[in-house]
């Protein structure tokens, strides 16, 4: 039944946001993941964002308990999830009520009315039925008793209880969705072709729903009220979609192949980070060393023995196990051994929001040790990137030889994009600092002189035996010494080793504007929904807007100064109170730095943005 | 002809430039030599032995070995030590801990490392007291114990460390007086030569804040009569004259005396220490007369290290993927133009 009070005049458009909702068991995240991946291949480009609750099963049909996964796909470069929906696939009332905020008037809602019971009502607190009491006219609601239509469709098909059918049902609307948006079934039978390779019927039935939901909307001439079709202008090249989880953990095999080490990853498991964990024993194959530890603590501290004798080590974990971790990152800085640790950050303090995006780590990991303890700080921007500055921060700490913090956080580590495959021959050289020969005259802190990093002298060298610690050391021979000018002398080498990190990475360059009246500074994975913001502010005709965006936090690039100067008024945006705002302005004397700041567990969205740049400039 | 010269270390070698600096007296500087006579019997390089220590008076041991080594923070030298090994399996590693940095800040790692049975020696110096904080009751400490954070005496009941250890799946468990300097050596020695994580523990006096612990156990002319030294295969007799032993008498070990009762030697138990079910062994742990020392358990078992590397070459052996190109090129990929 389609209601028809609104007029419907598609429209060819540049991108469109979908966004699947229902209950945590309905399987919206591999109906997203599905329609995504579909249209990656077709060419779009996309940019997923997967919310769901943070327990597993939530009670069925609850308001907490909607899971949902949005998916943007544009025939021009898209950067974000997006904000306003074009289309809401909503399995139950629950999904309906808690999502419709998003849907653009006029646009249109499928939903199963199946599922609209007397119960489900009463759970998702509505008090009239949505569908009958008018309260939707401003939408093209599509209702389809998708429950059951899927029992029809599997009539006949054997080995089948009730709970797979009606769970099967998902597929039905992504069958629908398809068919709406031209898009080939081939990709999702292949799935299911690999996924229930021993069991030929759950392949039948699956294939059967996603063809009856095809089928249906081809009856129904359901049009959407905007598509897109053509393929994105990419850059040329060989492409996959990757989580930002995944490629993270690629971007560590990569350095591990390049740097001739064997990687070490000791960790244990904690929400958004476990992914990485999950991607990395898989790969035995390289050699690759996971160990799931007993904690947090004994996470990093295998992953500090490992780095004594000689391999690439890394520990990734979130916000709460940053912090359990923080007197053994303290000992990786004093004995200056190289580490990578990787926090994906999530909604704090304490427990606060594990399923939910947060970038409020950042004074954590900038000072969250005893003592006089810097580390080199950087942050990956996009689900893809996290390749790129994986492989960075494994570089850095190789080269300088002290930890490197990384940060992704929950948007950009369970979201989706396609990635431009990196050759290991495209990537830079990673030069290691490990010692091979006895020499009459070394010492555990010799340091090279244009870095001042030291050499690495691992176990199973004759003669470079020696002995490191947690107490202070000698500045030349490293024994325990407690000498009151020594220990200054070391706690400014220490901070003059990450500052010279400077003259090894890239200056910050301004997009959109290099000089003019607001300058937008973002860092971390708030890349996409600033870029998109600042892109289209100056598409409509505000031309004096550039965004700075931080990748690498400590040190700041070189030229942080110069760039602040360029611009009438600075606002810092960031998904905390304030935090990178507190580094500027520690940083840098004399700039007014407004903020903008959103502490809701979620991205931002391109309307607030759009709104808050333009009260500055107007 | 090829001169192959087998290098032969003496304990000066393992002597670092370190001044040692131990309370005159103390039983650190006997496990100290002990270890450094121990490893040229070893057959190990100097080059491949790594020393990993926590925080306490017994974790500034690896400043004194001319060995590699890191003294790291309070609890976790066994997480450490576990990755060292892990990154390198050729190495041999010494966990050294004390009492309070095995059992209260660092029992998590302590009970797993035991469990997880990687090819570690870790050397527990128990001297029931915090050494290095001057002086507060620890998890071995004894209820009534005065301390100065137990003024009216400890009321936490203490941990056997032994019963702990095997608890916790121990598959070599010794222990030791600190004031026998042969037959720590040995042990070590054994520790080493043992696959899988070997656990030492030595009743080690601190003279300053818990002078006399052991000596009712340790001392020369109480030794023989209140400790039972246990040698595998061997009767589980002791005394200054030999004619004290052990039998099992319903669920419970009694002593008894040969030529007593019609008791003769053949009467008495065998020690097993190989022995897979771990009942015997904790009961001999836990006895108060006579303390058990020696190795009670040395089960013989598969290591970490060695499931851990068969999985590795068995994906190896049947991965499509030799270098990262090959997976990142894998599976659903796509070419833009």
């Amino acid at each position: 039944m389609i209601s028809d009070k609104v007029k419907l005049q598609p429209e060819v458009v540049e991108a469109v946001v979908i966004r699947f909702v229902g209950d945590s068991g309905d399987g919206m995240q591999l109906t997203g993941t599905q329609f995504s991946d579909t249209s990656a291949m077709f060419g779009n480009d996309i940019a997923t964002f997967p919310n769901y609750p943070s327990e597993i099963r939530a009670p069925q049909g609850s308001l907490y308990g909607v899971s949902g996964f949005q998916v943007h796909i544009g025939s021009v470069e898209v950067s974000t999830p997006g904000d306003n929906l074009d289309l809401l696939v909503a399995m139950n009332p629950a999904g309906l009520k808690t999502n419709l905020h998003a849907l653009k008037p006029g646009h249109t809602i499928i939903v199963d009315s199946d599922a609209f019971s007397k119960k489900n009502l009463e759970k998702a607190q509505y008090e009239t039925n949505p569908l009958e009491d008018n309260s939707l006219e401003n939408y093209r609601v599509i209702q389809v008793d998708m429950t059951s239509l899927t029992k029809e469709a599997l009539k006949g098909v054997e080995g089948l209880d009730n709970k797979s059918i009606t769970r099967s049902k998902n597929m039905f609307a992504l069958g629908m969705v398809y068919w709406m948006y031209g898009r080939s079934r081939d990709y999702t039978i292949d799935f299911f072709k690999k996924k229930f390779k021993s069991k030929p019927h759950l392949i039948e039935a699956n294939t059967k729903v996603l063809n009856a939901g095809y089928f249906f909307a081809e009856t129904l001439e359901l049009i959407p009220n905007a598509y897109t079709i053509s393929p994105a202008k990419m850059r040329p090249g060989t492409y996959r979609i990757i989580m930002g989880n995944t490629a993270t953990a690629w971007g560590f095999l990569a350095a591990a192949e390049k740097s001739g080490l064997e990687l070490f990853l000791g960790s244990y498991p904690i929400t958004p980070a476990t992914d990485i964990l999950h991607e990395l024993v898989k790969h035995k194959h390289f050699g690759v060393k996971a160990f799931q530890a007993e904690d947090e603590i004994a996470g990093i501290a295998s992953a500090i023995g490992a780095s004594f004798a000689g391999d690439l080590a890394i520990t990734t974990t979130s916000g709460p196990g940053l912090a359990l971790k923080g007197e053994a990152l303290g000992l990786a800085m004093i004995m200056e051994l190289p580490l990578v640790v990787v926090n994906v950050q999530r909604g704090g303090p304490s427990t606060g929001l594990p399923t939910k995006t947060e970038q409020s780590d950042l004074l954590q990991a900038m000072y969250g040790r005893n003592g006089e303890s810097p580390v080199i700080v950087i942050a990956a921007s996009t689900p893809a990137n996290c390749f790129q500055y994986a492989y960075e921060a494994a570089k850095l700490t190789l080269e300088h030889m002290t930890p490197v913090i990384l940060l992704t956080d929950g948007y950009i580590a369970n979201g989706s994009a396609p990635w431009k495959i990196t050759s290991l021959n495209d990537l830079p050289d990673i030069k290691n600092r490990i010692s091979k020969n006895a020499s009459e005259n070394c010492h555990p802190y010799d340091r090279d002189e244009a870095t001042l990093a030291r050499n690495w002298a691992i176990p199973g060298t004759p003669g470079l035996e020696h002995r490191i610690g947690g107490l202070e050391k000698d500045r030349i021979t490293g024994n325990v010494s407690q000498a009151p000018e020594n220990h200054e002398i070391m706690t400014k080498v220490r901070a003059e080793k990450i500052k010279r990190v400077q003259n090894y990475i890239p200056e910050i360059k301004p997009e959109f504007a290099e000089e003019g009246d607001l300058l937008v500074i973002g860092w971390g994975g708030t890349y996409g929904s600033l870029h998109s913001a600042v892109k289209q502010i100056n598409e409509e005709g505000h031309k004096n807007i550039g965004l700075a965006h931080f990748n690498y936090i400590n040190p700041l690039p070189k030229n942080t100064e110069e760039l602040l100067k360029k611009f009438k008024k600075i606002i810092v945006c960031e998904l905390n109170n304030g935090q990178f705002a507190k580094i500027l302005k520690i940083n840098f004397n004399g700039f007014e730095f407004l903020q903008f700041n959103k502490i809701q567990g979620l991205p931002f969205g391109n309307n607030e943005l759009i709104e808050e740049f333009k009260k500055l400039v107007e | 002809m090829e001169a192959i010269t087998e290098q032969k270390y003496t304990f000066k070698d393992f002597t670092s430039d370190q001044e040692v600096r131990w309370c005159p007296g103390c039983d650190d500087y006997v496990i100290l030599r002990s270890m450094q006579k121990a490893l040229p019997e070893m057959g190990v390089k100097r080059e491949d032995v790594v020393f990993i220590s926590g925080i306490g008076c017994s974790s500034r041991f690896p400043y004194y070995m001319n060995t590699y080594g890191m003294h790291t923070i309070h609890g976790r030298a066994p997480g450490i030590a576990s990755g060292v090994k892990l990154a390198n399996p050729n190495l041999s590693v010494w966990v050294m801990t004390g009492d309070g940095d095995s059992m209260a800040i660092g029992g998590n790692h302590f009970i797993h490392v035991l469990r997880r049975n990687i090819d570690l020696n870790i050397v527990l110096f128990n001297n029931e007291i915090y050494g290095l904080t001057k002086g507060q009751f620890s998890p071995t400490s004894l209820v009534g114990q005065k301390t100065k954070s137990s003024p009216y005496g400890n009321t936490q009941p203490p941990f056997i460390p032994g019963e702990l250890a095997l608890g916790a799946g121990a598959r070599f468990f010794g222990r030791i007086g600190g004031n026998v300097p042969k037959e720590i050596t040995q042990m070590m020695i054994d520790a080493h030569k043992f696959k899988g994580t070997s656990l030492i523990e030595v009743l080690q006096n601190c003279v300053i804040f818990n002078d006399g612990c052991f000596s009712n156990i340790t001392d020369k002319d109480v030794k023989e009569d209140k400790q039972i030294f246990l040698e595998h295969g061997k009767p589980m007799i002791f005394g200054k004259n030999r004619d004290k032993g052990l039998v099992l008498n319903k669920l419970k070990l009694e002593v008894v005396t040969i030529g007593e009762n019609g008791i003769t030697q053949e009467d008495l138990l065998v020690h097993d220490a190989k022995e897979k079910d771990p009942t015997l062994h904790q009961m001999l742990v836990r006895l108060e007369y006579p303390v058990a020392t020696g190795i009670i358990r040395s089960f013989d078992d598969v290591t970490f290290e060695e499931r851990e590397d068969a999985l590795t070459k068995q994906v190896k052996a049947n991965s499509k993927f030799k270098k990262t190109d090959d997976l990142f090129f894998s599976g659903e990929t796509y070419t833009v133009k």
